[in-house]
């Protein structure tokens, strides 16, 4: 009954705004690398510069209270690449810092992005461990 | 003294609301509702360091108001009933800490102020008290901090979404002997409610949650009251949204074969023209109900506009953790009969 007579997700718009602002985010971070490798950058300078330009715009925007409006609108576009990554991280840290720089700031920073870091480092151990045993010459 | 017939609990003396007043935000001041509210504040912050005091001045703003609309000064009350949605109900005890009015807090999650009217009226009915006050506040911000994510956080709200009001509302009642005009509005009848669970597991569909709770506690007033739906003018919930007001009147329908079409209304679709307003399928928080039932339906009963509104306020009982620990939803709907000659 509850699910009659609730609403889908709209996924067709959801996949094509995500799929357009995601593409133009990542269109950005290639803008990015491109320019750097004209103005004399390495390859693995640029692999540096990208993504520290996208998650320092997507913290301003962020902080200029931009960000939200357009996720909530592009949902995994904006979610998906680095940009999201920083936003939750930027978010948390502006929700609680009327709690004070510590226990406020501090101990809610990773409130939102702790779950990547947390699964991102045990996989990367996992992976590592095989890289180690068995893929490593 | 107040009689109990069935689970329905009538006020013989019928305690009169003196006065009321409502207070919103930037959005819901832009809504229907905007030009009767006492006070609308444009920022967010009402000038406050964080959201959760910013919701206790919201409430205050609404005391205060509702203070003035029935001539009456905080050491004239002899009781306050109130609450909000924060943790330990803070925006309450914090708006109450320069008013020196006796508190006795309550949460009842969005059905708190029904419930609070309804705890009003009953103290009066009790013939020890002669003036008591009954006020209620949701603050989006807070709400969104304290059950959701951050603000800035960008993601997709879900398609059952409802927004959480950034409102107040606050009522004076007084012994039913008190002069107030002919058409005061009067608590006649109240009903508790019960709490009720259907199993719904989604936070972000807390109308459909809320729905089998409403439909219990009108049942039994219907059923106590020997009454059907058309006896009223309004049977007004608080807050459903579209698909808890679908939900409730098909188990109307369904279980009594009740026609609720006319008769029904829902607070989280009065305070916000949807869907012109981004709020998703309706308004919610505790400061919806109170709002609406403050700026519209007690001035509607007043100028005789509307003489028999019976408002059931529904709140979902959950908690920030509740639902991440597999529980399902609970409801709760306490209803109120207000009526004016």
């Amino acid at each position: 009954m509850v699910r009659q007579a609730s609403p889908g997700s709209p996924h067709v718009k959801h996949f094509t705004l995500a799929f357009l602002v995601g593409g133009a985010i990542c269109a950005l971070g290639q803008g990015v690398a491109l320019a750097s490798k004209r103005f004399g950058a390495s390859e693995e300078q640029i692999k540096i510069i990208v993504p520290c330009s996208l998650v320092l715009l997507a913290s301003i925007f962020t902080a200029l209270g931009l960000f939200d409006k357009l996720g909530k609108h592009a949902g995994a576009g904006t979610g998906v690449p680095i940009t999201g990554f920083a936003n939750s991280i930027v978010s948390a840290a502006m929700e609680h810092h009327t709690e004070g720089l510590v226990l406020g700031t501090g101990a809610n920073v990773f409130r939102m992005a702790g779950p990547v870091l947390a699964y991102g480092t045990a996989v990367c151990t996992v992976y590592g461990l095989i890289y180690y045993f068995f893929l490593k010459r | 003294m107040a009689q109990r017939i069935g689970d329905v609990i009538a006020l013989p003396s019928r305690p009169v609301c003196l006065g009321q007043a409502a207070v919103g935000g930037k959005i819901e001041g832009e809504g229907p509702l905007g030009s009767a509210f006492a006070e609308v504040f444009a920022e967010a912050k009402l000038g406050e360091e964080n959201w959760e005091m910013a919701e206790s001045r919201l409430q205050q703003a609404a005391i205060a108001h509702a203070l003035r609309s029935a001539s009456c000064q905080p050491g004239g009350i002899d009781l306050h009933f109130g609450g909000d949605l924060l943790n330990q109900c803070t925006a309450t005890n914090f708006a109450l800490r320069q008013l020196h009015m006796p508190l006795a807090g309550l949460y009842a999650a969005c059905g708190t102020f029904a419930l609070s009217l309804a705890m009003a009226a009953l103290a009066l009915d009790s013939g020890g008290f002669t003036r008591v006050s009954a006020a209620a506040s949701s603050h989006f911000c807070a709400a969104e901090k304290q059950f959701r994510f951050p603000l800035e956080y960008g993601c997709e709200p879900t398609p059952t979404n409802q927004r959480t009001a950034t409102a107040a509302g606050a009522a004076i009642l007084g012994t039913g002997s008190e002069k107030s005009g002919q058409a005061a509005p009067r608590v006649t009848q109240i009903i508790f409610g019960r709490v009720v669970d259907m199993g719904v597991k989604d936070a972000n569909s807390m109308g459909a949650a809320m729905a089998p709770a409403a439909w219990d506690t009108l049942r039994r007033f219907l059923a106590g009251t020997r009454t059907a739906p058309n006896d009223y003018d309004m049977i007004l919930t608080g807050d459903l949204g579209k698909i808890g007001t679908a939900l409730f009147k098909a188990l109307a329908q369904k279980e009594a074969g009740l026609n609720l079409q006319g008769v029904h209304h829902d607070g989280g679709t009065l305070l916000y023209s949807t869907p012109k307003q981004d709020v998703g399928v309706g308004g919610s928080g505790i400061g919806c109900s109170a709002a609406v039932l403050c700026a519209n339906i007690l001035p509607r009963l007043r100028a005789g506009n509307l003489h028999r509104v019976l408002f059931l306020g529904t709140g979902a009982l959950l908690s920030a953790i509740s639902p991440l620990q597999g529980e399902t939803i609970p409801s709760i709907a306490h209803g109120v009969l207000i009526e004016s000659p």
